[in-house]
């Protein structure tokens, strides 16, 4: 086993190769578009990919806990909602600018609760999160619809969508909230008891409970933090469009679960870490942002994303492969 | 079989096989006569597995050469091996537990008609015709979900029986049988000898293999270290060839220093499981439960632990009644479980050694908001001397460990939590003969050191070596209880087959 001090980059990059990636699509980017290697475009990149990037931070959670979360694409929309319509409520009429506040705690808290409710039911249940995400991802983007009768809300308080455009000396707003959830999730995953419980619980549930670990209530909480973030990104998309629409967040789930699975976390649990996340994220971002630049037409993006999604998958496999070697098919 | 001078159904020579790092095989000889049982012995890592993934097909040799009656073969995946007439019975059941147990023995051969229906027919005759073969009272037809595991094991072995096998490997057969089905599996074994089949039997219990081998081959750390005629060889000879040294078997006579009664149990039931059962045991012993496979007592041992609720009974820790509604509250008390199957219950396999010893008290370990490395590491440095754990470094994920390494993690988890009575079930399951005494010496100490073990143990040798009492408990319920000067091999026997002795104290 290597010393922690001794900083191998070959190594590092064969365990994490999304971010060889991440180098190679960044390298040809700023060779073949004029306009990619630019300091305002890199601004534009990470507040691109905030949203995809603060749900797959929690993704990445559950995941290693051996569950999945469907429903954020929804939980995004409901929180975005909110977010917009309570602002706008006779009973903060004439509290000014500071009618977002409630509205936005509002639809925070909603994160949460559906998120707590997520995780209660697989607890109690023990059905597959998959299966009770889903059912989740149905419902809530019903309510959606009965909330807003399939119309957008706009906001009506212009403080709310000027709030995007907002900057901290040379980082957007957006992207500084990114990068700091991005820090205390890394945290709590590496650092705390918590994260080394979430690894446990997936790596091994029987084990856990074996060691007194209280496997449900943990799994909850993992489940409150994707809900808080899911709600977090709907808000921060929002106050980009100054309006939410119904059908905000949709297919959210399956780039967020993309991202993390090029992150390397896998998904039977127990693996993965939020450096891998984060190299993914940025990976589907310059992506999409570079094509864009040279003007290739969208739905390509899907086709060199799905060919990248299996092929970094197939490099992880080849690089960190046991010395069992596997099953052959 | 012809019987021109014998050549063997198979020869190894000279086989080499590395993996990134490790020289897991390095030059080994060895060869299976038709109509032998030739045992394959060696420590966990010393290479028996790997020789028998090449064996099978599942792994190339770098080198060396595989003959088969003389010619030499190539064999690169199981089915071409099977087809070459050698199969390999795997420890762990490889079965699809949905299917049947005819779909299972002909898993990927089903026999077809046109339009590649399958003809269920001639599959179930023949599954059947196999079956019988092996004495089995179940037929083809029965799901394997619904088997026990020595059935499964017979489907296991029938499976093998749909070629004309020259060579079955058997891997740790008898490690989930019961005495009874031993004996079933010997016969088998037996029969498929006398019809001229070699037989390579790999096991860790050295009476199987003075019962049932003509030669023995020993490995050590991946090198070949000589062949022995069984007849002419005794356990101490193969021993000392597989670890390198003798082992000290004695029981140490020492009378242990009794302290006061730690956990006490008054007529605690779980029916069906186990009913009325009643024991004691105080600081400084050890209690042995014996029985057999089913007899209750993992399920007793999961209901101290929290893991199940008693139906009946009271549960007493220091004298006083105590509930014990979850692992949590059971660790409180200063219980704890090392369970039956340390892969799939005691360990996190991709966690690091360290990780796994501080799992249960990690909330704890932490200066601010953070887990404290510093903590964790003097944990972990405590009970790798203590139980002299041998791993390249904190770092290296248990799964990779040797048995009785990563049985140690498992035990150093759980004495770091400090707890007064420690539950060992099967302590040494799938650990082999070296590590096994230090494992027994182990729980010795423990409780020179004043804590209460509970062993719980399907092996008579094990529980007469380590117990100062034992439990002999058959259906569920307490038969007898014996103390270390009392017992007898017959007995213990009679106890655990519901034979109610007559003396009985």
């Amino acid at each position: 086993m290597s010393n922690p001090t001794d900083f191998n980059p070959v190594r590092w990059l064969m365990r994490n190769p999304i971010w060889g990636f991440v180098l190679i699509v960044f390298i040809f980017f700023s060779l073949v578009s004029d306009h990619f290697f630019d300091y305002r475009n890199f601004q534009n990149i990470l507040v691109q990919t905030s949203t995809i990037g603060l749900i797959a931070l929690g993704m990445t959670l559950v995941m290693i806990n051996g569950n999945i979360d469907l429903s954020v694409g929804a939980i995004l929309a409901l929180a975005a909602a909110f977010a917009v319509d309570v602002q706008s409520w006779a009973m903060f009429a004439t509290w000014g600018n500071w009618q977002i506040l409630p509205a936005v705690c509002l639809a925070l808290l909603v994160g949460i609760v559906l998120g707590a409710l997520n995780g209660f039911i697989v607890w109690k249940t023990g059905v597959d999160a998959f299966i009770v995400t889903l059912g989740a991802m149905l419902g809530i983007r019903g309510l959606v619809f009965v909330y807003t009768g399939e119309q957008s809300f706009y906001a009506m308080n212009f403080a709310y969508s000027d709030f995007s455009a907002l900057s901290v000396g040379p980082l957007p707003v957006l992207a500084i909230i990114f990068l700091l959830c991005t820090l205390a999730v890394h945290w709590v995953l590496s650092r705390t008891a918590h994260g080394r419980n979430t690894y446990a619980v997936g790596g091994n549930r029987e084990a856990a409970v074996n060691a007194g670990i209280r496997v449900g209530p943990h799994m909850m909480v993992n489940f409150m933090i994707i809900g808080f973030l899911a709600a977090l990104s709907g808000v921060l998309l929002s106050t980009q469009m100054g309006a939410a629409t119904p059908n905000l967040g949709r297919d959210y789930e399956l780039w967020v679960i993309t991202a993390v699975v090029l992150g390397g976390t896998k998904l039977t649990g127990g693996k993965g870490d939020i450096i891998g996340t984060f190299g993914g994220v940025l990976a589907i971002g310059i992506l999409r942002n570079g094509m864009n630049l040279m003007q290739v037409p969208a739905f390509y993006v899907y086709v060199i994303l799905g060919s990248i999604l299996i092929a970094v998958l197939f490099l992880d496999k080849r690089f960190n492969r046991t010395a069992d070697g596997g099953l052959r098919l | 079989m012809t019987d021109t001078p014998q050549q063997p159904a198979l020869r190894l020579q000279g086989i080499v096989k590395t993996f990134p790092g490790v020289r897991a095989l390095d030059g080994v000889d060895f060869e299976v006569m038709p109509g032998e049982v030739h045992a394959l012995l060696g420590e966990n890592g010393a290479g028996k597995s790997t020789l028998m993934k090449v064996l099978a097909g599942m792994y190339q040799p770098d080198e060396g050469q595989i003959m088969i009656a003389e010619r030499p073969v190539r064999m690169t995946t199981p089915i071409e091996a099977k087809a070459q007439g050698v199969v390999l019975i795997h420890q762990e059941l490889s079965l699809v537990p949905e299917m049947s147990a005819a779909e299972n023995i002909y898993l990927g051969e089903l026999p077809l008609k046109s339009l590649g229906r399958v003809d269920w027919t001639t599959l179930f005759d023949r599954s059947n015709a196999i079956l019988k073969r092996l004495n089995c009272k179940f037929r083809g037809e029965v799901t394997v979900a619904n088997l026990s595991i020595a059935n499964q094991q017979m489907v296991e072995i029938a499976r093998a029986l749909t070629v004309d096998a020259r060579v079955v490997v058997f891997d740790e057969p008898t490690a989930s049988l019961t005495d009874s089905e031993k004996v079933v599996l010997f016969d088998i074994i037996n029969d498929l000898k006398a019809r001229g089949v070699g037989i390579v039997y790999i096991s860790h219990r050295m009476d199987e293999i003075f019962t049932l081998s003509d030669r023995i081959t020993v490995l050590r750390d991946g090198a070949y270290r000589g062949t022995l005629t069984t007849a002419d060889t005794n356990e101490d000879e193969v021993t000392r060839l597989m670890i390198g040294r003798s082992l000290d078997l004695s029981r140490d006579v020492n009378p242990p220093k009794l302290g006061d009664t730690v956990l006490e149990v008054r007529g605690l039931s779980c029916a069906p499981l186990f009913e009325n059962v009643s024991f004691a045991v105080r600081a400084g012993e050890v209690l042995g439960f014996y029985g057999l496979v089913g007899a209750g007592r993992t399920e007793i041992a999961e209901t101290l632990f929290g893991l199940r609720s008693p139906d009946s009974g009271e549960i007493l820790v220091d004298g006083a009644p105590v509930q014990i509604s979850s692992p949590q509250s059971a660790i409180s008390l200063g219980i704890s479980l090392v369970p039956e199957n340390r892969k799939e219950q005691g360990l996190v396999l991709q966690m690091s050694c360290r990780d796994n010893i501080t799992l249960p008290q990690v909330q704890d370990l932490t200066s601010g908001p953070f887990v404290s490395s510093g903590a964790e590491m003097e944990i972990y440095e405590q009970y790798r001397e203590k139980l002299e754990i041998k791993s390249p470094s904190w770092r290296q994920t248990v799964g990779v460990l040797s048995g009785g390494n990563q049985q140690k993690i498992v035990i150093g988890k759980w004495l770091s939590m400090k707890p007064r009575v420690l539950i060992v079930d099967e302590p040494t399951r799938g650990i082999d003969v070296g590590s096994k005494s230090e494992i027994h010496n182990l729980l010795r100490e423990l409780a020179a050191q004043g804590y209460a073990v509970i062993v719980i143990s399907s092996e008579m040798p094990e529980v007469l070596r380590v117990s100062d009492r034992i439990v002999a408990m058959y259906h569920g319920r307490i038969m007898r209880e014996f103390s270390a000067d009392d017992v007898t091999e017959d007995s213990l026997v009679q106890a655990i087959s519901g034979i109610r002795a007559e003396n009985a104290a």
